[in-house]
């Protein structure tokens, strides 16, 4: 199926739910409103004609700028072998969104490393903790404002 | 420091066992197997037929701190890591010596500015006793460290040393 195909059974399914979208260019893709996320990755995964069962990846992607933090899912059909992306924006001073690790399981340690790296807080995870830094780092490094830290457990950051 | 050193009078019998306990040591440095990073390949390939670490009777990587005497830090090392080398370190028995290999473990290296997470120079965590500079360092170099390294093992003594 191609992207503009795509593009229109989720029009078709939930027109109110997109911000915007496009079909053309190097990443197609989907912005939706973050609350609708859990039903429209449900129908991209259960559409007989879509089959999404494999989520590549989920990139956190911080904008100062538009005082967002966008969140990009990129989605491939094993059986079908088509692809395509849906985005979410959330509010970057608490950026909230749900959790999708009951649809796809890989879904689990990316929403950790999004959630240790940058501070999304995905609801109804399972098991929300950090993934790569120790329980007791501050802040999340790969925000824009991130400041590193002065030492960590007597170690000097910069000795 | 082990237990035997530094406590008999210097004299010939001394320095005859000085020179059989230098001479078994520097020829079975047992590294223990400590690859965190990319530099873990060039250890590995210094350890295959090519260069055969094994001509110096260090081919025995030790699974176990318990049984090592030499950690080659061969990569990057993170905060986090931090802790859990120092603590290998202390469960190595002495003489314990440490290698620092490549560019991240002796300053950090391509981390040195931009690297939130990487302690700048294992120095800061354990003691080190050779650095072997490269990104990563070839074979080669790990070897000419390990020569450098046996060249210090041979200056140990179980003699009482003169107060400085």
């Amino acid at each position: 199926m191609t992207s503009s195909e795509i593009l229109e059974l989720v029009k078709q399914y939930d027109a109110d739910s997109i911000v915007s979208a496009t079909a053309e260019g190097l990443y197609p893709h989907v912005v939706i409103k973050p609350q609708r996320l859990v039903a429209i990755a449900t129908f991209l995964k259960t559409q007989p004609r879509l089959g999404f069962d494999l989520l590549r990846c989920i990139s956190a992607i911080d904008r100062p700028a538009q005082n967002s933090i966008e969140l990009a899912y990129d989605l491939l059909s094993t059986s079908l072998t088509h692809t395509f992306a849906v985005k979410v924006l959330l509010e970057r001073a608490d950026p909230q969104v749900a959790s999708v690790s009951a649809l796809w399981p890989a879904a689990e340690w990316h929403e950790r490393e999004a959630y240790d790296l940058m501070g999304v807080t995905f609801l109804h995870h399972p098991d929300l903790r950090r993934i790569l830094l120790p329980e007791d780092w501050p802040g999340h490094p790969l925000r824009k404002d991130y400041q590193d830290i002065v030492e960590y457990r007597g170690l000097k950051f910069n000795p | 420091m082990a237990l035997i050193e530094g406590i008999f009078e210097p004299g010939l019998v001394v320095t005859t066992v000085d020179w059989v306990l230098n001479w078994s040591r520097k020829r079975s440095i047992f590294p223990m197997t400590f690859g965190i990073a990319c530099c873990a390949i060039e250890m590995i390939a210094t350890g295959a037929s090519r260069f055969d670490i094994d001509r110096f009777g260090s081919g025995a990587f030790r699974a176990t701190p318990r049984q090592a005497d030499l950690m080659i830090v061969a990569g990057t090392v993170t905060f986090k890591m931090a802790e859990r080398l120092r603590r290998l370190w202390e469960q190595m028995a002495e003489p314990r010596f440490v290698m620092a290999m490549g560019a991240c473990a002796i300053s950090g290296g391509p981390y040195h500015v931009h690297g939130y997470h990487v302690v700048k120079g294992v120095d800061q965590v354990v003691p080190v006793d050779v650095y072997i500079p490269g990104c990563p360092p070839r074979p080669e170099a790990l070897l000419e460290g390990l020569m450098r390294l046996q060249d210090k093992i041979e200056t140990r003594t179980i003699a009482k040393r003169e107060a400085l």
